[in-house]
C-alpha cells in the first residue's frame, strides 16, 4: 500500500511547503484551533468581569478592547474560515474522486496569507488591541479611537485575500474535477454547501475589502468619507460594512448545513429527506443575503421605507432556513438512528440553530427590534446561531471525519459526554441573556444597574460549563492521536467517495479514479447496521 | 420585570409576546420530533418503519407555504406598529437632545438644561430631535421601548407618549468609547401640573435662564444673521437680498433647483451650515456657512427661534 498522505514525508519543510490539500488542512486546522482557544480566553475573561455589576477587570478600556479582540478573532479568523479551510480543504477533493483541488500552490498561498493576517491581528493585539468593537463603527474608529485600529484593518484585509482565494479554489474545483458520473445532482450537499460559500465569499468579501481600505484612509489621511463635519456620511460605512457582514453571516452557517446534512442521513441510515429542497434552499441563501443587509440598521437613521424593505427581505431569507431544519427532522423519521458523538453534535446544531432563527424573526419585525437591537437579546441571537450552531456543526464535522483525516478513532463516551456538555452549557450561558436583552440590559457595557446581576451570574456560570465543554475534545482528540484505535475505511457505514479509500487517505486520494453511478445517501433499507 | 410606561409599549410587548408564542409552537415541534423519533427510530427499536416515502414534494410546498404566510403576517404587524413609532403627532413637545463623550445634555424650550436626566410630563405626546457632537450614539429607554441612534451632523427624532409617573433607565446603546456603559441617566416622567412644577424651579446652570428661542434670538443679532435676513427675520435687512424668515418653519420651500423640500430641523440647520447645498429659488448662493462658529446646542436654539417666528407675526 501507498504511504498515507501522513506518512509521506516528515521534515518540517514537507509540511510547509506541501500542496496536498490534506495537509494543506491540517496546518489550517492547527491555527484555527489556536484563534479559537485565544478568542475563548478573551470570552472568559468577558463573562468574568460581567459577574459583578461593577465590572470586575476594574476597567472599562480594558474590557472594550477584549470584546473587540474576541470579535475580531473569532468572525474573521475563527467562524468565516473554519468549515470550509478545515474539513472543506480535507473533504472537497475527496468527495469529488479527485486527486487534489484545482489550484494546489494557491491553496497554499492562501493558508499564508492568513497566517500573516492572522499573526498581524495578534501583534495588533499585543500592543494595544483596539476598542471599537468588532463592528468599527465611524467616526468613533476614523476620529476617536486611540487604538491599533489601521493595523488591524490591514490584518483583516489580508485574510480576506485568503478567502477569495479559498472561494475561488473551490469553486473552480467543484466544477471542473468531479468524477466521472457525478452529476450536480449527484453531489453531496456538503460540497453544495460549501459552493454556495464559497459564492458569497468571492462576491462579498472586495467589499469588504475596499470599506476597510476606505476606513483606513479615513483615519490616516481624513479624506472625508465618513466625517459629516467635511461632507462625509456615517451611515455609509455601516452600510458598506453590513453588505459584506451579513452574507458573511452566511459563510459562517451555509458549510455547518453541509455538514449536518452528512451526518444526519448517515446516522438515521436514511436518504437525506428532500434533497433537491436542501440544495437549492442553499443557493437560495445565497442569493437573498445580498439583500438584507439593511437589518442592522432599523435604529441607525435609515429612513422609513428601507426598513420595510429590508424587513421583508429578512423574513424571505428565513424561509430556506426554516426548510433546512424540517428536512433534517424529516430525514430521522423512519430511520435507524445511532447515537454517535457527531449525531449528538448534529442534533444538538439543530436544537440551538432553531433557537436562534426563530429569535431572528424578533429582530426582523421592526417595532420589536426597535426594544431588542443593541442589547443583550442580540448577543444571545447571534451567539445561538454563529455559536450554538456553527461551532456545534464544526465539532459534529470534526468527529465524524476524525478517523478519516487521522486515521484514528476518537474515544466514543467522552465524545458523547462533550456533545452533552456543550449543548447544557451553551444554553446555560446563553438563554439567560435573551432575558437580560428584554429587561434592556444593553450590550458592550463594561459594568451595569445591579438589577441584571443574577441573570448575569448564571449566564458566567454557564460560561464556565462551556468552556469544559470546549476544551474536553481538544483533550480527547489529542489523545486520540497517541492511544486510539486505528480506523477503518468506513468506521459509520456511511456513503460518499470519501469513505471508499483508506483512513488517512493516501496522498493521491484514490489508487484509481472512481466512477459515481447513483444520488449520494443511497442507504441500504435494511436492519440497523450496528456500529461496534 | 420591566415596566410599560408608555402606550406603545403594551403594544410592543404583545408583538413580541406573539413571537415567543409562535416560537414555543415551533421549538415544541422540532424538539419534540426529534425527541420522538428519537426514541422510537433507534437503532435497536422494533418500531414499523414502513418503506421510506420517496415523494416530499408535496411536505416540502405545504410547509414552505405556510412558513411564508406566518412569516408574512409578523413583518405586516411589526411594520404596522414601526410605521407609528416612526411618525410623531403634529402636536408633539419638541426637547433638545445632545449626545457627547459620555454625557446626554437636554434642553427644554424653556431653556431649562439637564445633564443625562430628562424630565417629561405624562400625557402627552414627547417628541425629542437629537444630535451628537462626537460619535454616533443611541438613545434608548427601555421602559419605553423606544431607541435611536444619534448622529453627528443630523437631526434624529423619537417620540413617545409616557403614561405613568415614575424613574426609569436611559442607555446609550450605541458603542462610543471607553465611557460607553457610563453614558446612563434617568428619565423621570411626571403629572403635568408637577412637570410645570418643575419647569419653573428646574436646573438652570448658567446663571439666568431664558427661553431656548430668546437665546436662539441673541445670538441670531450676535452672528450677523439679522444683518441679511432683518432683525426680525423679515426679510431683505440690508443691501443683501436674503429671504424672510418668518413663517418659515413647517413650510414647503421651493429651491432653485426647481425641487420643493418642507423646512423642518434638517433643512434649517443644513441652511446654516451648508448654505450651499440647498439655494432658495430666486436667491443668489451667497450666505457663508456658520459651520464651526455655533456648536450643536447653539445651533439649536437658533432653530427654536427661527420656529418661533411663526406665521402670525407675518403682516
Ligand atoms: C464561552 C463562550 C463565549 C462567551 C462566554 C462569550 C461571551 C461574549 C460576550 C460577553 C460578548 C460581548 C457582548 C457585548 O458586550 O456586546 C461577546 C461578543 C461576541 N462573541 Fe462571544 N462568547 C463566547 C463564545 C463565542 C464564540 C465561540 C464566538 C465565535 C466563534 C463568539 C463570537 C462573538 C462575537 C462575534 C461577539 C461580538 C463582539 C462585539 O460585540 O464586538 N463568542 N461574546
Ligand atoms: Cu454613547
Amino acid at each position: 500500500m501507498r504511504p498515507s498522505y501522513l506518512t509521506d514525508g516528515f521534515s518540517l519543510r514537507s509540511w510547509l511547503l506541501t500542496t496536498d490539500h490534506k495537509r494543506i488542512a491540517i496546518l489550517y486546522l492547527g491555527s484555527i484551533t489556536l484563534f479559537f482557544f485565544i478568542g475563548g480566553v478573551a470570552a472568559a475573561l468577558l463573562r468574568y468581569n460581567l459577574i459583578s455589576s461593577r465590572g470586575l477587570l476594574g476597567s472599562a478600556e480594558i474590557y472594550n478592547k477584549l470584546f473587540s479582540m474576541h470579535g475580531v478573532v473569532m468572525v474573521w479568523f475563527f467562524l468565516v474560515p473554519a468549515v470550509p479551510v478545515t474539513l472543506g480543504n480535507f473533504l472537497i477533493p475527496l468527495m469529488l474522486g479527485a486527486r487534489d483541488l484545482a489550484f494546489p500552490r494557491l491553496n497554499l498561498l492562501s493558508w499564508y496569507l492568513f497566517m500573516i493576517g492572522g499573526i498581524t491581528v495578534l501583534y495588533a493585539m499585543i500592543i494595544g488591541g483596539v476598542d471599537t468593537g468588532w463592528t468599527f463603527y465611524t467616526p468613533l474608529t476614523t476620529l476617536y479611537s486611540n487604538g491599533h485600529v489601521v493595523l488591524a484593518v490591514v490584518a483583516i484585509f489580508i485574510s480576506g485575500f485568503s478567502s477569495i482565494a479559498t472561494g475561488l479554489n473551490f469553486i473552480v474545483s467543484i466544477h471542473k474535477l468531479r468524477a466521472p458520473g457525478m452529476s450536480w445532482h449527484r453531489m453531496p450537499v456538503f460540497l453544495w454547501s460549501l459552493y454556495a460559500t464559497s459564492v458569497i465569499m468571492v462576491l462579498a468579501t472586495p467589499v469588504l475589502a475596499m470599506t476597510l481600505l476606505l476606513l483606513a484612509f479615513e483615519r490616516i489621511f481624513h479624506i472625508g468619507v465618513f466625517d459629516p463635519s467635511v461632507g462625509g456620511d456615517p451611515l455609509l460605512f455601516q452600510h458598506l460594512f453590513w453588505f459584506y457582514s451579513h452574507p458573511a453571516v452566511y459563510i459562517m452557517i451555509l458549510p455547518g448545513f453541509g455538514v449536518v446534512s452528512e451526518i444526519i442521513p448517515a446516522f438515521s441510515s436514511k436518504e437525506l429527506f428532500g434533497y433537491k429542497f436542501v440544495v437549492w434552499a442553499s443557493i437560495a441563501i445565497a442569493v437573498i443575503s445580498f439583500l438584507v443587509w439593511g437589518h442592522h440598521m432599523f435604529v441607525a437613521g435609515e429612513s422609513l421605507y428601507s426598513a420595510l424593505v429590508f424587513s421583508l427581505l429578512s423574513y424571505a431569507v428565513a424561509v430556506p432556513s426554516a426548510i433546512k431544519v424540517f428536512n433534517w427532522v424529516g430525514t430521522m423519521h423512519n430511520g435507524y438512528i445511532r447515537f454517535d458523538a457527531p449525531m449528538l453534535y448534529a442534533i444538538g446544531f439543530v436544537g440551538l440553530f432553531t433557537m436562534g432563527g426563530l429569535t431572528g424573526l424578533f429582530v426582523a419585525a421592526l417595532a420589536a427590534d426597535v426594544h431588542l437591537t443593541q442589547t443583550y437579546f442580540v448577543v444571545a441571537h447571534f451567539h445561538y446561531v454563529m455559536v450554538g450552531g456553527m461551532v456545534s456543526a464544526y465539532f459534529a464535522g470534526l468527529h465524524f471525519w476524525w478517523p478519516k483525516i487521522t486515521g484514528k478513532m476518537y474515544p466514543e463516551m467522552w465524545g458523547r459526554a462533550a456533545a452533552i456538555i456543550i449543548f447544557a452549557g451553551f444554553n446555560l450561558t446563553f438563554f439567560p441573556q435573551f432575558i437580560l436583552g428584554y429587561l434592556g440590559m444593553p450590550r458592550r457595557y463594561a459594568s451595569y444597574p445591579v438589577e441584571y446581576e443574577p441573570l448575569n451570574l448564571l449566564s458566567s456560570a454557564g460560561a464556565a460549563v462551556l468552556a469544559v465543554g470546549y476544551l474536553l475534545p481538544l483533550g480527547y482528540l489529542i489523545w486520540s492521536l497517541m492511544y486510539g484505535k486505528d480506523a477503518p475505511a468506513n468506521p459509520w457505514h456511511a456513503t460518499g467517495l470519501e469513505w471508499k479509500t483508506p483512513s488517512p487517505p493516501p496522498t493521491e486520494n484514490f489508487p484509481a479514479t472512481p466512477v459515481v453511478t447513483e444520488p449520494p445517501y443511497q442507504y441500504p433499507l435494511k436492519e440497523a447496521v450496528s456500529h461496534e | 420585570m420591566i415596566p410599560q410606561a408608555t402606550k406603545d409599549s403594551v403594544e410592543v410587548d404583545y408583538l413580541i409576546g406573539a413571537l415567543v408564542l409562535a416560537s414555543v409552537a415551533i421549538l415544541a415541534l422540532v424538539y419534540g420530533l426529534i425527541l420522538l423519533y428519537m426514541f422510537r427510530y433507534h437503532a435497536g427499536s422494533k418500531a414499523e418503519r414502513g418503506r421510506p416515502s420517496r415523494k416530499s414534494w408535496r411536505f416540502e410546498i405545504a410547509w414552505t407555504a405556510a412558513t411564508m404566510a406566518a412569516f408574512f403576517g409578523l413583518f405586516l404587524w411589526g411594520a404596522d406598529l414601526y410605521v407609528r413609532l416612526f411618525q410623531a403627532p403634529a402636536n408633539a413637545l419638541q426637547i433638545y437632545v445632545v449626545g457627547k463623550q459620555w454625557i446626554w445634555k437636554v434642553e427644554h424650550p424653556g431653556g431649562q438644561k439637564e445633564i443625562n436626566a430628562l424630565h417629561l410630563p405624562i400625557g402627552r405626546p414627547i417628541q425629542l430631535v437629537m444630535t451628537s457632537q462626537d460619535v454616533i450614539h443611541d438613545f434608548s429607554v427601555p421602559a419605553f421601548r423606544i431607541k435611536r441612534d444619534v448622529l453627528p451632523g443630523r437631526y434624529e427624532t423619537i417620540w413617545f407618549e409616557a403614561q405613568r409617573p415614575g424613574s426609569y433607565h436611559l442607555f446609550c446603546t450605541q458603542l462610543c468609547g471607553a465611557g460607553h456603559a457610563t453614558m446612563t441617566g434617568e428619565v423621570v416622567a411626571m403629572s403635568a401640573p408637577d412637570f410645570e412644577k418643575w419647569l419653573s424651579q428646574g436646573p438652570a446652570p448658567t446663571g439666568a435662564r431664558e427661553s431656548m428661542a430668546a437665546e436662539g434670538q441673541v445670538l441670531f443679532m450676535r452672528l450677523g444673521c439679522s444683518g441679511c435676513h432683518g432683525a426680525k427675520g423679515e426679510g431683505s435687512g440690508g443691501a443683501v437680498k436674503a429671504p424672510a424668515l418668518v413663517g418659515l418653519y413647517g413650510s414647503q420651500v421651493k429651491l432653485s433647483t426647481g425641487a420643493v423640500v418642507k423646512s423642518d430641523d434638517r433643512y434649517l440647520r443644513d441652511s446654516i451650515l451648508q448654505p450651499d447645498k440647498e439655494i432658495v429659488a430666486g436667491y443668489e448662493p451667497i450666505m457663508p456657512s456658520f459651520s464651526g462658529q455655533v456648536d450643536e446646542e447653539q445651533l439649536m436654539r437658533l432653530i427654536a427661534y427661527l420656529k418661533s417666528l411663526k406665521a402670525k407675526e407675518k403682516p
